[in-house]
């Protein structure tokens, strides 16, 4: 029975780099994965990373742009920590290999992100999460003797102690079906967002929001799980990213009238403004019918010249022709708004801490909260590196104090009664599938870039209904060795308890801030609603509305405009 | 709408029978991914259909198989091209199936640990920084940064490795994917043992020079990586760079190869053998190393006659082509020995490779014709 000081779910960026961070620290360390880690949907994440590394530039500038940006919902001394720590953070990537864009004079590069008052992106062509999750993986292989890797183990419940602490996890060996207890002094959730929840979405399909789900079963507080990133440059058929790179580079965005309709919106900034402007933008050009016949509006990277886009922007290149059949630096090619990124997750101070004893969370799974309202480009995989170290370092820290904890293999009966009832269900029920889909399609049209009360009513209703209709969903696999089967069932649990999350923040919100907007409550209103909104299960195991206040401390809400 | 047969190569572990391949019906558009198709059977047909996947859009690499034959993502093929092409080619039919060189677990899903991973930690895939470490960035030229770029936007998918033929002749080859991710390395300026690196995969039988040029990782790989190129580039910078000779005679083999062609226009087989092994010359063939190897190798020399792949005539007297066709052989070399440098194929740096700008290509023409 595997036992480490450390144990961390989820082999991202984040949970990647807090296992070398609790290595380096001196702990045990194991870190374990539903996918290889080079497979974990930090890869996707294309256009770079932000820091204040230009002596020209300054973390408070960082700082305030990521508390405009959250339109004044994040934290700012965590914002604060995160910009500091950044530049070293960037510096300490370089040194381990990621092989960041140089300009002429061989020193570190950078491009132009939304939302951003400098250009302080630093980046790999358009590949930049790739980069550093298989450098980071480079450096997990290097250390092999003091990281142990668990590929392909699927978690299926935490455990917690009689005091409620977590100590450790029961997870599934996908390859041979085989249960295991996995005990830890601390455990780091690092299993990512809960894109699949929508439809459609950027996010992989193995962004199932497992982790918040697990997390707020063992008693955490989830917290702005009502603010959801509509990325305003997605494919309208299958909801493929566009990188922000692409504007950055110079893109501009177009209506069906060849307007350049954020001269409108955004006077200052155009195409870089926060992304929650610029997707609400598109989504009013659209609704008023300026958009195309197709729902979409226009981006047009021609702007940007031909071999700077074929070094810089390689990837959407490949996506436009492969996904999209347009040669994007030749004509413009049709976006529209789509799920991305969800800012709410897991409730963590700047260490990564959840109130649960023994839980840490960083990441997508976990709501710092450094995002708020909404997420800068460019800020996600900083947040990933940042809390995922400093959740490594105080794990690790945290494990010196501890005894290793000792869960009696019993726990492995409940565990398999819990997979052999999804075996052994009934046929006839609903596909798994259906009831994703279903679901997906409920989110995406009432909890989107607009919300009112009597969608969102539309959608906790169906959401209730599909959590009774999950259970008896039909199951056709009943073997062991990679059974997906099973595992898209305890999956479709997960998405649900995180949707109804979702769609229960964004009800309580009665006002319209970072990605919430509301038609019957336009308006932000800082009197009454300047507070985050967490959801926890209480006794009952039903899920309870609380708040928690906004740390501001040096910049007080103003207007926002760009 | 179009209806697709999609042929599954099904094989359960468990089961205790050998792989079976099994038929589904599917109605998607023809511009749709063979990926999409099969998660379409497991959706509404069967969800005990092994797959991995999870991007969707060629990023993460999950969805390597084998589309009519051919090695790829799954995500990344259009239903319409893989029914046009490799082993059925009917427009409708599309056989999917797990990738080679690598053992299958279930269904469509291979055990890449015990394969591709394996090569990879082969490698030193690590950088081992040059001392000492700089307190800011390490300052390197924009152009080696694009270049490793290059192999960093290799997705680990395997579909090099899963047609590698190299690999399937020696299953201790490096390989394509292993070897792209060493030149990420050696062309890495921050890198402080490209030298050992080198020398490391030269020496090793299974190394660098254990590829054949068949371009088969070439044509698989879907990021453009262009494994075989870094294989070369990593020969190159190891003989012309850092001059090491290595004991499984690659460095030797390769400079007679390319004598002969300057000399002949095509190659002399009976020369290369013992002037890879006795020294670039005529006078060769009289060291005893040369004798050796050519004993060793008569057993392939007599099956390559018995089947015709050389004749005894031509082996012996070489290959004559037209006087001007060999002056126009040695006008090639003679341009690019005119360079002052080497010129290494990049499509990270060098655009497109059908960069149509109107000059450029006009120029190149009237040039290759004066040659």
């Amino acid at each position: 029975m595997p036992a480490h000081d450390v144990l961390i779910i989820g082999a991202g960026l984040a949970g990647q780099r807090a296992a070398l961070a609790a290595a380096d620290a001196g702990a045990s360390v194991a870190i374990i994965s539903k996918v290889h880690p080079v497979r974990s949907h930090s890869v996707a994440a294309a256009g770079g990373i932000n820091a204040a590394l230009n002596p020209e530039d300054s973390w408070e500038s960082h700082a305030y742009d990521t508390v405009k940006g959250s339109d004044y919902l994040g934290d700012q001394d965590a914002i604060e920590i995160m910009c500091r720590e950044a530049p070293d953070e960037i510096l300490w990537l370089e040194h381990a290999g990621v092989t960041f864009h140089r300009n002429d004079t061989g020193h570190l590069g950078t491009r132009a992100f939304g939302g951003a008052s400098q250009a302080r992106t630093y980046y790999v062509a358009d590949i930049t999460g790739q980069a550093i999750l298989h450098v980071l993986y480079e450096q997990l292989m290097k250390h092999s003797d003091r990281v142990a890797r668990y590929e392909e183990w699927f978690t299926t419940t935490l455990l917690q102690d009689d005091d409620g602490a977590v100590v450790g996890c029961v997870a599934r060996d996908i390859r041979t079906g085989a249960l295991e207890v996995f005990d830890a002094k601390s455990v780091i959730l690092a299993s990512g967002g809960a894109g699949q929840a929508f439809k459609p979405t950027t996010n992989a399909l193995i962004c199932t929001g497992d982790g918040i789900a697990q997390a707020y079963r063992a008693g955490a507080p989830l917290m702005d799980m009502e603010m959801i990133q509509y990325h305003p440059t997605t494919l309208a058929e299958n909801g493929f990213l566009i990188t922000e790179g692409a504007r950055g580079e110079g893109a501009h965005l177009y209506n069906a009238l060849g307007e350049r309709f954020m001269e409108k919106y955004a006077p200052n900034k155009l195409e870089l403004a926060s992304r929650d402007v610029v997707s609400r933008a598109e989504q009013t050009e659209i609704n008023e019918g300026r958009g195309f016949p197709d729902g979409t509006i226009a981006l047009d990277i021609t702007k940007v010249p031909r071999k700077r886009t074929l070094e810089a922007l390689r990837e959407i290149v490949n996506i436009g022709k492969d996904f999209a059949g347009v040669d994007i630096t030749r004509e413009p090619i049709h976006i529209r708004p789509g799920c991305h990124y969800i800012m709410g997750g897991v409730k963590t101070d700047y260490d990564g801490q959840t109130p649960v004893p023994g839980l840490y969370a960083a990441g997508e799974v976990a709501c710092v909260s450094v995002h708020g309202g909404n997420r800068l480009g460019a800020n996600s995989l900083l947040d990933t590196l940042i809390f995922g170290r400093r959740s490594g370092e105080h794990a690790a820290k945290r494990a010196r104090t501890v005894a290793m904890p000792k869960t009696a293999p019993s726990v492995l009966n409940d565990a398999q009664g819990e997979i052999d009832a999804i075996l052994n269900r009934p046929t006839g029920g609903r596909r798994i599938s259906e009831i994703k889909n279903e679901l997906g399609e409920t989110m995406n049209r009432y909890v989107a870039v607009y919300r009112d009360a009597e969608g969102l009513a539309t959608a906790r209703e169906t959401v209730q209904r599909l959590k009774e209709e999950a259970p008896n969903a039909a199951i056709d696999d009943k073997g062991t060795v990679f059974n997906q089967d099973v595992l898209a069932a305890i999956e479709l649990g997960y998405m649900l308890d995180t949707a109804e999350a979702i769609v229960m923040g964004a009800q309580e919100r009665r006002e319209s801030r970072g990605a919430q907007y509301r038609t019957d409550y336009p308006e932000r209103n800082d009197e009454e609603w300047l507070h985050h909104i967490t959801i926890s299960r209480d006794a009952d195991g039903n899920p309870k509305l609380g708040t928690a206040p906004v740390t501001i401390t040096k910049w007080e809400p103003q207007e926002r405009t760009y | 709408m179009a209806e697709y047969t999609l042929k599954l190569r099904r094989y359960d572990p468990q089961s205790g029978e050998a792989p079976y391949v099994e038929e589904y019906r599917v109605e998607l558009e023809p511009h749709r991914s063979v990926l999409e198709a099969i998660l379409k059977v497991k959706n509404e047909q069967d969800g005990s259909v092994g797959i991995r996947c999870s991007c969707r859009a060629a990023i993460c690499g999950s969805c390597g198989v084998r589309i009519n034959g051919r090695p790829g993502l799954a995500c990344h093929t259009h239903l319409s091209d893989a029914a046009r092409t490799g082993v059925n080619a009917d427009g409708v039919t599309i056989l999917v199936e797990p990738m080679g060189n690598m053992p299958v677990i279930k269904d469509l899903i291979v055990d890449m640990d015990a394969v591709h991973w394996k090569k990879i930690q082969r490698v030193t895939p690590w950088l081992l920084p040059k001392q000492p470490v700089p307190e800011r960035e390490y300052v390197v030229p924009h152009a080696n940064m694009v270049d490793v770029t290059q192999t960093m936007a290799c997705i680990q998918c395997g579909a090099c490795v899963s047609d590698c033929l190299s690999m399937e002749v020696d299953p201790l080859f490096v390989g394509p994917a292993a070897s792209a991710k060493a030149y990420r390395f050696v062309g890495d300026p921050r890198d402080a043992e490209q030298f050992e690196r080198l020398k490391d995969l030269a020496e090793d039988p299974h190394g660098i020079f254990d590829c054949t040029h068949c371009f088969t990782c070439i044509d698989a790989c879907p990021k453009g990586v262009a494994p075989m190129s870094q294989i070369m580039r990593l020969r190159r910078v190891a003989t012309g760079d850092h001059h090491i000779v290595d004991r499984n005679n690659g460095e030797r083999h390769e400079r007679a190869f390319v004598s002969l062609i300057r000399g002949y226009g095509l190659l002399h087989e009976a020369e290369l053998l013992p002037r890879s092994w006795g020294g670039d010359s005529w006078f060769g063939k009289f060291h005893p190393a040369a004798g050796r190897e050519l004993l060793d190798s008569l057993p392939s020399i007599a099956k390559a006659v018995a089947r015709r792949k050389v004749s005894i005539r031509g082996a012996m007297l070489g290959h004559r082509i037209p006087k001007a066709d060999l002056k126009a052989v040695q006008g090639i070399f003679d341009k690019i020995e005119s360079k002052g440098r080497r010129y290494e194929l990049n499509l990270y740096i060098s655009g497109v490779e059908d960069d149509d700008e109107p000059v450029a290509a006009a120029t190149s023409t009237s040039e290759s014709e004066s040659a």
